[in-house]
């Protein structure tokens, strides 16, 4: 009796998890730009894969399965997250992302003062240099 | 019960790896490609525990262990060279 309740959760996670990945490929598919894709792309990449973890740990119902399968789930949440920090940043550097489809950009803000701080520290670092080069001469 | 599940989840993950693949094809950057790579890649992934759970084994448990810790760095080195290529112009410009 509780075999077959805990191979019928099994299953139900292990659809459940193709269920996200399937939102995953169809959100990569039509969504317009990098960075809502990478919003689509990381659900079965979290989610997906704790449900299809949980599926074979009750299918398999052993510690030595579940003691491997922790160290799974624990890595995709360690290095995920990096990988989908880079794709933005790097999206957002080159441009590729459509700003009329933006609510909030907090970060021009910042990026606009960075360079602007930058610009007048390059400015005085130059004037200062010219200074000296024509008091060597 | 579990041929049921097996055909499910088998049309599921084969739809969403269409998907993907359709964006790596056409992705109009190398970004989008590699973000539908990675999403490939975590499909796999996906389908290598349903596999399991589906006929009922463990063997695949250190593939998936692997595939999970080293899936973001092939991700993580396209996005750097990317955003370095990007960088150099500006840096030129700089006096």
């Amino acid at each position: 009796m509780i075999d077959q309740v805990l191979d019928i959760a099994a299953g139900v996670f292990v659809v459940l998890g193709a269920a996200l990945s399937l939102v995953a490929g169809v959100g990569v598919l039509r969504f317009p730009d990098a960075l809502s894709r990478l919003h689509a792309g990381t659900k079965p990449q979290v989610l997906g894969l704790i449900c299809v973890v949980v599926a074979v740990a009750l299918s398999a119902r052993s510690w030595a399965a579940l003691f491997l399968l922790l160290p799974v789930v624990l890595f995709q949440l360690l290095t995920q997250p990096v990988a989908a920090h880079m794709i933005g940043r790097a999206g957002y550097r080159t441009k590729n992302l459509r700003t009329d489809l933006l609510v909030v950009d907090e970060l021009a803000d910042d990026v606009a003062r960075a360079s602007e701080r930058q610009e007048r520290a390059a400015g005085r670092q130059s004037r200062s240099s010219g200074k000296r080069g024509r008091a060597s001469d | 019960m579990m041929p049921v599940v097996a055909i499910v989840a088998g049309a599921l993950f084969a739809g969403a790896a269409v998907g993907a693949l359709v964006r790596v094809v056409r992705g109009p950057t190398i970004l989008d490609r590699m973000l539908a790579s990675d999403v490939l890649l975590t499909i796999l992934l996906l389908v290598i525990g349903a596999e399991m759970v589906i006929n009922g084994h463990t063997r695949t448990i250190p593939v998936m262990l692997v595939l999970a810790g080293t899936a973001a760095f092939s991700t993580v080195a396209v996005a750097r060279y990317v955003s370095q290529q990007d960088r150099r112009p500006t840096e030129e410009e700089k006096p």
